[in-house]
């Protein structure tokens, strides 16, 4: 029985093989991508709390001039380890348009409460373009997950969207010798055919951090990405979570059903 | 064994239903008492499996169709929120996201044991037939739910899917915009999309109760192949020998399949389906969930449009032939010893099919995916039936009891 079930794997192998043959193709283009050391990685794997709050400031003071996080509520702030004060005064420091208007009929502008997802840059995508010489800043919600498939995956065989981000946050380098880079574009070894439209965003010293950490390129970059892989996926920490505890269970289930299967044909010849 | 020994328990409800609507003596009849061959192996687990996966697709899809929105404007936030804002939204859609790769990979496994086995063979032919529907409506249904999240793949995933019908002389077009209720891929497709995503899984319930029905008729093949109603022996009721095997089964199962949900969610997705959905921005491939890659290889490696989908189709419909293209007596591979060859060697060339949907159809994988496309058809329309003619199988067993005991004795 062992053989027959070795012999089933087999073509179960087969067909994942096929795939990650595939996906790793689809990583491959043109760049090569350096795989980071994540604390979320792995099947135990968090988010790093401080990192996180880091990734936030660098958000709020760098990125968000341009990109937008709308899939991401102020109230989920707390996940970073913000309490509910802190929330409702990060909230309260950005005017937003009431979704309804008022007894008059007009609409009118508020300061921002917890229930409120991040206020975009832009009203729209015509309006981020006409501000961005033509480029359309992506919203970055979902930004690691769009890119090779996400953060703190277990079975992964090339680098991940988090690894992506963070090398293309430190992939500014000036153009090799014989490289054009076209007016208002910018060389990046990372980016698809690395002429990209965002100037580097990230210089040292750009943001000062609270906890005295150095606000060095890549440990932005670092804590940026940690942020936006939160943002991407905010409920992997209690899927790993729930995912463990229904392994055991299963483990333990399968077992008994092992055992019973093997009572039941024993003696049966 | 007999009926006597198997009887549920006297219950005075029990009867009293029983005497009016006999459900009690039809459950006993078909899944208690009912005469399996003793000799089935773990390949056989895998059509109890597929439908169990069925009902896992239909309640997790339920519940995410109540927190979903089929409008161009908010599927792609409805999506969201379900993993976000609902209370275990996002385990809700990773069991069915991954539910239909481990759908199809269930049941690829239950086709080609039935190719090995030669399941498809007299008396089991409607049997077969019936699978094949099942698993034409279940490639519809994946499609069909793969638009629904309307990011990127989706989008140009249904817009190339659909193209295809414009392949068809004359009605092509009008049939297109049909489909598509308007000039492209629109909201209107969107809905419509939900509303089939919706109904084709009751039909393909439908079509797996009259798959039961044609089962049961004959009962289940065999690794053997020989009939297990010749010797009393060779049969024992389906509870508690294969309840028991089935659910061991199940469990192997659901840990793989957990693994994923829980550790590895994306993993046979697409990530460029986490863009929204853009009319205006083609993606650098469009390529299809990996169980259609095999019949997107073939689509691909014919030149022309309209061969390439009727190339398409009839890869799928030259299946409903087998009982015929195959006349060979005997159903098992394992006394078939060049049917036996050629079964591994379809079945790698089918991977190499799938390998090739996922390339971009140019220089080498172009070239192996016709060459692998060419090899599908002759392997069914040439090779199938000159060795069911000219093969010299060994010598069958009389019944599945006596190799056992043979093998047994030596």
């Amino acid at each position: 029985m062992s053989i027959n079930l070795r012999r089933a794997l087999l073509p179960a192998l087969g067909l994942l093989a096929v795939f990650a043959v595939s996906s790793a193709n689809a990583a491959e283009g043109e760049v090569k991508l350096q795989r980071q050391s994540w604390a979320f990685d792995g099947p135990f794997g968090t988010y790093d709390r401080a990192a996180l709050q880091r990734g936030f400031q660098i958000y709020k003071e760098v990125c968000s001039a341009c990109h937008a996080v709308s899939l991401v509520a102020y109230r989920n702030l707390s996940a970073l380890g913000f309490s509910e004060a802190e929330v409702k005064a990060i909230a309260a420091a950005y005017e937003v348009q009431d979704k309804e208007p008022n007894d008059q009929g007009e609409y009118f502008t508020r300061p921002a409460r917890p229930a409120d997802h991040f206020k975009s840059p832009f009203a729209n995508e015509q309006a981020a373009r006409a501000a961005n010489n033509g480029a359309y800043p992506p919203d970055l919600s979902l930004i690691t997950k769009a890119r090779l498939g996400g953060g703190g995956a277990v079975f992964r065989f090339g680098p991940s969207g988090s690894d992506y981000v963070y090398a293309l946050l430190t992939g500014y380098k000036p153009a090799p010798a014989g490289v054009t880079v076209p007016e208002g574009m910018n060389y990046n070894e990372a980016f698809h055919g690395h002429m990209i439209a965002m100037a580097q965003p990230l210089n040292d010293g750009a943001v000062t951090f609270a906890d005295n950490t150095q606000a060095t390129v890549p440990q932005m970059a670092k804590d940026v990405t940690t942020f936006l892989t939160w943002a991407a996926e905010p409920e992997m920490e209690a899927r790993k979570r729930l995912g463990l505890k229904v392994m055991l269970f299963l483990l333990l289930m399968t077992g008994v059903f092992y055992a019973w299967k093997r009572k039941v044909w024993k003696d049966l010849h | 064994m007999s009926t006597t020994e198997n009887a549920p328990k006297k219950n005075g409800i029990v009867e009293w239903i029983d005497y009016r609507l006999p459900i009690f003596t039809f459950m006993n009849h078909e899944l208690r008492e009912y005469p399996t061959p003793k000799n089935l192996n773990y390949w056989w687990n895998f059509g109890s499996l597929a439908g169990i996966v069925l009902v896992i697709m239909i309640l997790s899809g339920i519940f995410l169709a109540m927190n979903y929105t089929a409008h161009v404007d908010h599927a792609f936030v409805s999506v969201e929120r379900i993993m976000r804002d609902v209370n275990t939204g996002w385990l809700l859609r990773y069991i069915h996201m991954n539910g239909a790769s481990f759908f199809f990979l269930v049941v690829y496994i239950h086709i080609f044991r039935g190719l090995y086995y030669g399941s498809y063979k007299p008396p089991r032919e409607i049997l077969w037939w019936l699978g094949l529907v099942i698993f034409l409506l279940m490639m519809a249904t994946a499609f069909l739910g793969y638009v629904l999240p309307w990011g990127q793949m989706s989008f140009w995933g249904a817009t190339v899917i659909t193209n295809l019908f414009s392949a068809i002389p004359l009605v092509g077009e009008p049939i297109v915009t049909w489909l598509w209720g308007g000039f492209g891929v629109d909201n209107p497709t969107l809905n419509r999309f939900f509303s089939l995503h919706y109904l084709l899984p009751f039909v393909i319930v439908g079509v797996v109760v009259l798959h039961l029905v044609a089962l049961h008729t004959h009962g289940s093949n065999n690794p053997l192949g020989v009939d297990h109603k010749k010797n009393p022996k060779d049969s024992i009721p389906f509870h508690p020998y294969y309840t028991a095997k089935d659910m061991f089964g199940l469990g192997v199962f659901l840990v793989v399949y957990a693994l994923f949900v829980f550790f590895a969610p994306n993993f046979f997705g697409e990530s460029v389906n986490y863009v929204p959905a853009n009319p205006l921005q083609t993606p650098a491939e469009i390529v299809p969930e990996w169980y259609l890659l095999p019949f997107y290889a073939i689509l691909r490696s014919i030149p022309d449009k309209l061969l390439g989908v009727v190339a398409m189709f009839g890869a799928i419909f030259i299946l409903f032939l087998l009982p015929w293209l195959d006349s060979s007596k005997v159903r098992s591979a394992t006394f078939r010893p060049i049917y036996k060859q050629l079964f591994w060697i379809f079945l790698a060339d089918y991977i190499i099919l799938g390998w090739c949907g996922a390339q971009h159809p140019e220089g080498a994988p172009l070239i192996i995916g016709r060459i692998a496309t060419a090899y599908y058809f002759i392997h069914f329309l040439v090779l199938m039936p000159l060795v069911s003619k000219f093969e010299k199988p060994r010598a069958l067993p009389e019944s599945i009891s006596t190799p056992v005991l043979k093998t047994e004795k030596a």
